[in-house]
């Protein structure tokens, strides 16, 4: 029997802006809220049960799944919260499955606040599953809001996953670990976005190997390092067989950010196709000229400049 | 009315200054579509870029509907209805074509309305509408957008700074509709264009030619234009678009 907590408005808050979510959401669920849970549905098709031994989910889709979502929001606001948590996604074959996932952290207090959601996926044959994550945090005092989250994806053939993983405001410290393993004709797509501010720190790197025939991958990342923040970025592609792989790292950087863009490729096939790309620039002055023109002030005109960049 | 009064304009380069604009005075009237011509280097860009306030000119004032704007910001005249179509315009990630639209409009906006503008430069609207304004985009492509963008601004002094570079000549033939078009509709507005097209020439009312950074020639197109055929001023459109 899982036990459930009532959500205060800073907590719904949060929800919303991690999972889109202003009330319960249909299909299956299960809200996090300081580590407790707020509230846990499973479907017919959707099972999820809390982990043994550690914390965290099991999250179970049955082969054959359509058109169905599981959402697994997490809020954190009490001060000095630190937490390791595990989900795993066991989705069978044939499945067409949206994931939406996301930590939001209020943190008013001096001590510091920490999730480190660890996700495994195991998507089935031919499964298509797109898994949205957003990651927020709010509150004025001195703690740090830190997330970590360690990603890994094991694609069986014909899959397709899409990832859009959005940190947008908030969140002090981050370091972020994406691996993946394709199989045949399986294909990975992944959206990144980040924008930092203030001292913030970023770290995102992944590892996509592609070992079977067919297989494709295409990460993208695009950024805005603002203030005195700090970003890396290492996107690592390897090709272990007749397959397609491409890396974008896009930035924006601003006032005294700092970016660094590791892009990576191995190939270890001779039909293996891979390509990076890395571009790091500051905004361009004719684009600010052009939206002030319109009757845009110079700050209008940035702000839409990075809200088109990241949208 | 835009009103210049002994505008010049002076760059640094290699330690000495260069006159861009020497002293000219000059007055665009309401409801009339001028073209400033010359040969290329003679400042006509400069001249424009000045009125909307991209570059601060080096002594002289500008004046807007009685109103001395000289010290103004670019967004202060874009809001006191000034438009500027750049000659190269500027490509922006992520954002779309009606979004530049929209902002253009200072509000809100339907798609219905905002593809009517993409029509009117002749853009299939339904393939672009929401299509990113980034490097997929051809010049000729993304010179009608900006086109559209100053359309709909719909300001009361338009400038449009050379809209015939990197234009097709298909294209081209749209474009003087769209400018014949607006001199139609020019109640309460005004136009400015930086061209050399004869066709462009044709349509004005009146035509100021710069060279070397001096207004050398100004009337109307009638006594104008016949002194500047088959000069660089005035090229016909298979010499100078392909």
């Amino acid at each position: 029997m899982v036990k459930m907590v009532k959500l205060d408005e800073i907590q719904k808050r949060l929800l919303r802006e991690v999972a889109d979510l202003h009330k319960v959401p249909e299909g299956a669920y299960n809200i996090r809220s300081n580590s407790q849970s707020a509230g846990r549905a499973s479907t017919a098709n959707i099972e999820i049960t809390s982990k043994e031994g550690v914390s965290g989910l099991e999250i179970r889709i049955k082969p054959g799944t359509k058109n169905e979502s599981v959402h697994i929001p997490v809020v954190m606001t009490q001060s000095g919260l630190k937490e390791v948590v595990y989900n795993d996604f066991f989705i069978g074959d044939d499945c067409d499955v949206t994931i939406v996932a996301g930590c939001g952290i209020d943190n008013c207090g001096v001590q510091d606040s920490e999730h480190d959601g660890i996700h495994r996926f195991y998507v089935g044959k031919n499964s298509y599953i797109r898994y949205v994550e957003k990651h927020y945090g709010s509150g004025d005092g001195s703690g740090k809001r830190i997330l970590n989250p360690g990603t890994e994806v094991y694609q069986e053939e014909g899959s397709t996953v899409e990832m859009e993983m959005v940190q947008i405001k908030g969140v002090d410290d981050t370091e972020r670990t994406t691996t993946a393993e394709l199989k045949a004709g399986a294909k990975l797509v992944i959206r990144e976005r980040l924008m930092t501010h203030g001292s913030q720190r970023a770290i995102s790197s992944y590892v996509v190997s592609l070992n079977g025939e067919g297989a494709t991958a295409d990460v993208v990342s695009r950024s805005v390092a603002r203030d005195d923040s700090f970003q890396r970025f290492e996107a690592k592609i390897v090709g272990n067989a007749a397959c397609q792989g491409h890396t974008e790292c896009d930035s924006i950087i601003m006032d005294h950010g700092k970016i660094l863009a590791v892009p990576a490729l191995e190939a270890n096939d001779v039909d293996a196709a891979l390509v990076h790309e890395a571009a790091i620039g500051k905004i361009a002055g004719d684009q600010i000229i052009k939206l002030m023109t319109l009757g845009l002030t110079e700050q209008e005109a940035e702000e839409q400049i990075i809200n088109g960049f990241l949208k | 009315m835009l009103e210049l009064k002994n505008i010049s304009f002076d760059v640094e380069s290699d330690g000495q200054d260069k006159e861009i604009i020497h002293d000219i005075s000059l007055v665009i009237p309401d409801e009339k579509l001028i073209v400033v011509t010359g040969p290329n280097g003679g400042g006509k860009s400069t001249l424009a870029r000045i009125i909307a306030g991209i570059e601060k000119p080096t002594s002289g004032s500008i004046y807007f509907d009685g109103e001395d704007i000289t010290e103004k910001t670019i967004t202060e005249r874009a809001k006191l209805g000034i438009g500027f179509a750049f000659q190269m315009p500027v490509r922006f990630k992520g954002i779309q074509v009606k979004d530049l639209i929209r902002l253009a409009t200072g509000g809100s906006i339907s798609t219905a309305d905002a593809c009517r503008y993409l029509s009117h430069v002749g853009l299939c609207a339904r393939d672009y509408i929401d299509r990113e304004v980034n490097s997929s985009l051809s010049g000729g492509e993304l010179k009608r957008i900006e086109i559209a963008t100053v359309l709909a601004k719909a300001s009361k002094l338009s400038i449009f700074d050379e809209p015939e570079a990197g234009i097709d000549l298909w294209s081209f033939q749209n474009l003087i509709e769209v400018f014949e078009n607006m001199r139609k509709d020019i109640t309460g507005s005004s136009i400015l264009i930086i061209s050399h097209q004869e066709r462009i020439l044709n349509i004005a009312d009146e035509i100021v030619v710069l060279r070397d950074g001096r207004l050398v020639m100004q009337g109307s197109k009638e006594e104008v234009l016949p002194e500047l055929i088959g000069t660089a001023s005035a090229v016909k459109s298979c010499d100078k678009v392909l």
